[in-house]
């Protein structure tokens, strides 16, 4: 059995939109070297919609699907439809994800609210912090591989 | 091309191991403990299986414990010396930094009965020196366990110096021989090796059969009890076919050892040479005392379980000390243990070569592992860090 869905794969081997967006409206970044993943991501906004979306992740290929197929599902959208994916729709556009790498589709998730919050901060437009608690990744890896 | 390159974790059977067991399911399938002539007929086959690995270790045969396969040897040998110390007041045991999780774990269990454990250090040369051990041995000593040969770095430990020094001193010396034997020399007599482990699916043989020997005069304890096979001390009917391709794959290994070592080596260095060339790499392990077929590299900038999967896809089947692969948090203890940081022991790969390889297999890993490399580095919000000065490099 193999370890990834064939979209997985897909999005592993052919990522859409990686690369890096020079003076891009929102930059966000999440994860770190210690856990293994680190992903990053670019926005250009226009009239609040997001006209281009980059992304650069070193992790698992499972992190880089994630990226790669949360980029797609945001493109074009306004940031309103961005703010309300989830790390669930995102797994499940992939066909789902392994239990131990579902924090993946979690980074993935965070990545873009963080790159909406640095948006929101640079235009000075107001928002719910709420809306952007962030995970302990250290705490979500252990307990998704039950350290 | 498909190119397996994981002959650490497990061999291909050679043929002389399947034609060997062949007849110990079908012909052959008396147990050895039945007093009938099958049974008998089976015993004679079983003993002469440990004569002849004893004698490819260099022992005598009731010195041969058959087991289940490396991991059940390791903590048979290790839990019969903690007892037999135990009993004399002894409850100190050295063992080093990279064991492998069968002997490491083994010492987690003793510690919480009340042993110390000491754990060598290895991050100076990747390796450990006698002068160590002797250094760390205590009058309470009860046991040094060090492996042979490690299984991620390739390191191999200076075996007959640590023997000698154990010998000077009383204390048993085990070794986890799984990734040495059938590869190296090994000679346990003249090394000074009281016990040794030892797995026959890493030398071409089948899985699930190994053998622990044990020098007569040092007392085994049961981690197995049940009937009186193996001179009592490890019960469960024989794996009869299992031990007969074990012994027939250690022989070939043996009979050939000098010759797959040089082929292997070549194979070994030019991948060490090709793959040095990748800019922030860096080898792991003992340069100079080293497995044979063992090849493992961090690549600053990437994670292990991507380089992986592209290289499976491109034909490469290789192994990672990266996190995850093994279900936990942390890269490789191994990794960790040698003093790469995090970062860097995310991006590791391990090659392990084995006679059944040629150097067309070589030039296409090669050819492969700079390429995918160099791709997962270009998606890498590391890399550019790294390139951009906001990241310092530590290879």
């Amino acid at each position: 059995m193999a370890l990834y869905s064939e979209k997985v794969m897909d999005h592993f081997t052919n990522p859409r939109n990686v690369g890096v967006i020079e003076n891009a409206s929102g930059v966000g970044e999440v994860g770190n070297a210690k856990c293994g993943d680190i992903m990053k991501i670019y926005l250009q906004i226009e009239n609040e919609i997001i006209v281009d979306v980059k992304f650069e992740t070193f992790g698992y290929g499972s992190a880089i699907a994630s990226s790669s197929m949360a980029t797609e599902m945001i493109k074009g959208k306004s940031i309103h439809e961005a703010m309300a994916l989830t790390n669930k729709a995102v797994a499940e556009a992939l066909d789902g994800l392994p239990a131990h790498k579902l924090h993946c589709s979690v980074l993935a998730e965070e990545a873009i609210k963080n790159a909406l919050k640095d948006y929101f901060d640079k235009n000075n437009i107001p928002y719910d912090h709420e809306q952007f608690k962030e995970t302990d990744h250290d705490d979500l890896h252990a307990q998704v591989h039950g350290e | 091309m498909q190119v397996y390159a994981d002959n650490a974790a497990t061999t291909r059977m050679s043929q002389v191991a399947v034609d060997a067991m062949m007849p110990y399911f079908t012909n052959v399938y008396g147990n050895p403990s039945s007093l009938h002539s099958a049974g008998q007929e089976a015993k004679e086959a079983l003993e002469d299986a440990r004569a002849r690995v004893a004698k490819c270790l260099g022992c005598e045969p009731r010195e041969i414990y058959f087991t289940s396969g490396g991991s059940e040897a390791d903590n048979q040998a290790i839990i019969s010396a903690a007892r037999f110390g135990a009993r004399k007041g002894k409850k100190h045991i050295i063992s080093t930094a990279f064991e492998h999780h069968a002997v490491l774990h083994t010492l987690n269990k003793l510690e919480k009965e009340g042993f110390e454990v000491t754990l060598l250090d290895v991050s100076q040369g990747h390796n450990i020196t006698a002068q160590q051990v002797r250094e760390a041995i205590r009058p309470d000593t009860c046991l040094v366990t060090t492996m042979y040969a490690n299984n991620e770095i390739g390191s191999v430990l200076p075996i007959a110096e640590i023997g000698a020094v154990c010998k000077a001193a009383g204390v048993p010396f085990h070794t986890d021989a799984v990734q040495a034997v059938g590869h190296i020399h090994i000679d346990v007599k003249a090394q000074n090796i009281d016990m040794l482990s030892l797995s026959a699916h890493k030398f071409h043989g089948p899985k699930g059969v190994g053998a622990l020997y044990c020098r007569r005069g040092l007392p085994l304890t049961n981690v197995i009890e049940g009937g009186a096979q193996e001179r009592g001390k490890r019960a469960g009917t024989e794996n009869l076919p299992g031990i007969m391709g074990m012994v027939a794959a250690l022989e070939d290994a043996v009979a050939h050892l000098d010759e797959n070592m040089a082929r292997v080596t070549a194979l070994r260095d030019k991948l060490i040479a090709g793959l040095s060339q990748v800019p922030h790499s860096a080898l792991n392990g003992d340069p100079v005392n080293r497995l044979p077929g063992n090849v493992s590299f961090c690549f600053e900038g990437i994670e292990g379980e991507s380089l992986l999967l592209l290289l499976d896809m491109k034909g490469v089947q290789a192994s990672s000390g990266s996190a995850c692969t093994s279900g936990s948090l942390d890269p490789s203890h191994v990794l960790l243990a040698i003093g790469r940081v995090h970062d860097v022991a995310h991006g590791s790969l391990r090659l392990s070569l084995s006679e059944y390889n040629t150097e067309e297999e070589v030039d296409h890993i090669l050819e492969v592992v700079p390429q995918v490399v160099s791709y997962l580095r270009n998606i890498s919000p590391v890399w550019r860090d790294l390139q951009t000065g906001k990241r310092t490099y530590i290879l």
